[in-house]
């Protein structure tokens, strides 16, 4: 990674790790850099002849697999993204889930947290842990994605060469969250007639708030206590956050600690000063919560160098805050040309979804691309069609369609500044 | 905007029929295998949980809206708010609200003009979203440390840096909400809903 990444790697390093690898006819991202501690780990010469180790209470990854997330800025962050290039297929570990929080990572002891219900409801309840996890409960997977992510692709002075997946896009996960359905403790405690917004509150250093209307609190919104199979880690909410498929990060409160139904959003800053795009023309658009179709090819992708011309499998992510994607296209020369790709079952509304296209590279410099279509009809625009419709002072939704620049001697850089 | 708020509402809403609850754990448009079906034997009303005192909720109930439901008794100055300022918010702010490091709070002019950006008075559209933010998230280090006097005060002396009350002001409950924003009719409900057209 580039030191402009935040990347604690120093170039030396990586360009050493990168070196090695293309030397012995691989190809190497920025984890690779952490793999040099591999060298140190004792490696039978032949793991046959050796009895292995035993079992252990807590598995660990293999030494030369070491996906890191990364800080956006050195030092005091509050985001850091996922390794979209390390990882494969579409679920998030949730160790390498991206992070973004207003006022750090609240320590919390699940035994005492309690969630109050109140507001326009027949029955204010106070509800512990293990009384919402009585209620009959709920797995689905969705993606997450920071609203702010992907302003490398969007705005111009942001835009730079030697941006990785991760360091452009990285505010994008997708888990299986489990919990109980936002609308069984909504029937609970009796919401009253005239209603029709929710405010969720944080116990974080913030109390970030956020209001959301009651429709989408009826209608797939969950109280989330499980990711991957285990409790919620403390970075995504632990022990219990708002889960809002398809909308923007922020809104799906973590640490959630109130609700309270009201017939009025309270217009918190997260909703007014932040989160809100202003367009041409002196407006700005507020509650803007569903995130659009997008997709992302994660190889070949910086800082990866195809070692050789021939056949490549052209590889990314898709995803939409409208339901399904319907499918993904790829172009190879620049968007002349656009094929369908193929898309991995299953395809789950609100979640990521797996594309694939074979290419055969010529080993002639080129620059890729790929665009998302969902069931509604949108297509993943071109970041000309974003700035005509919007003006370039939007600091959000920047799903524009993303690019990558193959040079003749196989390294990758991001292409769109190409293209504009 | 109110109206266009209860639309917002209204349109979300189709096919919910509000405040009616459809017990199904997911939405219609997923018709994905990975949703179970809301258990069919369950009771109307399950009763966990614990009731809600008034003065339980009222412990917790911070937020304040618009029309200043939710601001505490209290009133402070703008000259006392300029006292806060300097001890609690200029290390983050600086002293005119405009050097940062943190977020500019001090502009007229209009967003637009770039690279200014948006401050609390081109572009908050309610002046009682300063009192409950800082209430709730500010100083960034020691949230919650001020009191209510002090916050009202703060409040004034950010809005009057902003030239939106005068060096006289007092605010509280009932001046507060009353302060007009520039920005106040310049946001517009999203309008983007998928389909082929780029918003």
């Amino acid at each position: 990674m580039s030191s402009k990444g935040g990347s604690p790697i120093s170039r030396r390093a990586w360009l050493g790790a990168t070196t090695g690898a293309v030397a012995a006819g691989l190809i190497k991202t920025q984890a690779d850099a952490f793999k040099l501690d591999a060298q140190e780990v004792q490696v039978a010469a032949d793991p046959t002849k050796v009895p292995g180790r035993l079992v252990s209470e807590l598995g660990q990854r293999a030494p030369r697999e070491q996906p890191r997330r990364l800080a956006r800025r050195p030092g005091l962050s509050s985001s850091s993204g996922t390794p979209l290039q390390d990882l494969c297929g579409t679920i998030t570990p949730s160790d390498l889930h991206f992070e973004r929080h207003h006022a750090g990572i609240p320590t919390i002891d699940s035994d005492e947290h309690e969630l109050l219900v109140h507001g326009m409801v027949d029955r204010p309840t106070v509800f512990r842990m293990a009384d919402l996890k009585r209620y009959p409960e709920a797995s689905r997977i969705h993606f997450v994605e920071c609203s702010g992510n992907g302003g490398g692709a969007y705005n111009p002075e942001r835009m730079r060469t030697e941006m990785s997946p991760q360091s452009l896009d990285g505010l994008l996960s997708n888990s299986e969250w489990t919990g109980v359905m936002l609308s069984t403790i909504l029937q609970e405690v009796g919401v009253q007639p005239g209603a029709s917004w929710v405010l969720a509150e944080g116990r974080d250093a913030a109390m970030l708030s956020r209001s959301i209307p009651l429709a989408k609190a009826m209608d797939d919104a969950m109280l989330a206590y499980g990711q991957n199979g285990e409790a919620i880690r403390p970075e995504q909410g632990y022990p219990l956050r708002l889960a809002l498929p398809g909308w923007e990060g922020n809104a799906q409160v973590k640490w959630l600690r109130r609700l309270e139904v009201s017939d009025r959003p309270t217009m918190t800053r997260e909703e007014t000063s932040k989160y809100t795009d202003p367009l041409e023309g002196g407006t700005a658009r507020q509650f803007s919560f569903v995130m659009d179709a997008k997709s992302i090819i994660t190889f070949p992708s910086y800082p990866y160098v195809l070692p050789e011309q021939g056949w490549w499998e052209i590889k990314g992510l898709a995803w939409t805050g409208r339901g399904k994607i319907t499918s993904v296209e790829v172009s190879t020369d620049g968007g002349r040309n656009w094929t369908e790709a193929e898309l991995q079952p299953p395809i789950l509304s609100k979640a990521t979804v797996r594309f694939r296209h074979l290419w055969n590279w010529d080993g002639n410099e080129t620059i890729i691309l790929s665009r998302a279509i969902d069931e509604t009809g949108y297509v993943q625009p071109t970041v000309q069609q974003l700035w005509e419709a919007r003006g370039q002072r939007t600091r959000y939704h920047m799903n524009n369609q993303r690019a990558w620049k193959i040079a003749a001697d196989g390294s990758v850089t991001f292409g769109l500044g190409e293209l504009i | 905007m109110r109206q266009a708020l209860a639309l917002l509402s209204a349109v979300l809403i189709v096919g919910c029929g509000a405040p009616e609850v459809d017990r199904a754990p997911g939405p219609s448009d997923d018709g994905s295998a990975v949703l179970a079906s809301f258990p069919s034997n369950a009771p109307d009303h399950f009763g966990f949980g614990s009731d809600a005192s008034a003065a339980r909720v009222a412990m917790w109930d911070i937020d304040v809206k618009p029309d200043g439901e939710g601001l505490p008794p209290g009133s402070g100055t703008v000259a006392q708010g300029q006292r806060v300022f300097l001890t609690h918010c200029v290390a983050c702010h600086g002293a005119t609200g405009t050097e940062g490091p943190n977020d500019r709070l001090v502009g007229t002019a209009a967003w637009e003009q770039w690279p200014n950006g948006q401050t609390v008075g081109n572009y908050w559209p309610y002046a009682t979203t300063l009192y409950d933010y800082i209430r709730r998230a500010m100083p960034q280090l020691t949230p919650g440390i001020l009191t209510s006097n002090e916050t009202y005060a703060v409040v004034g002396y950010i809005l009057n840096m902003n030239g939106l009350v005068p060096a006289d002001a007092v605010m509280d409950a009932a001046t507060l909400p009353a302060v007009e924003m520039p920005a106040r009719d310049r946001f517009v409900l999203d309008d983007r809903e998928g389909g082929p057209e780029v918003r």
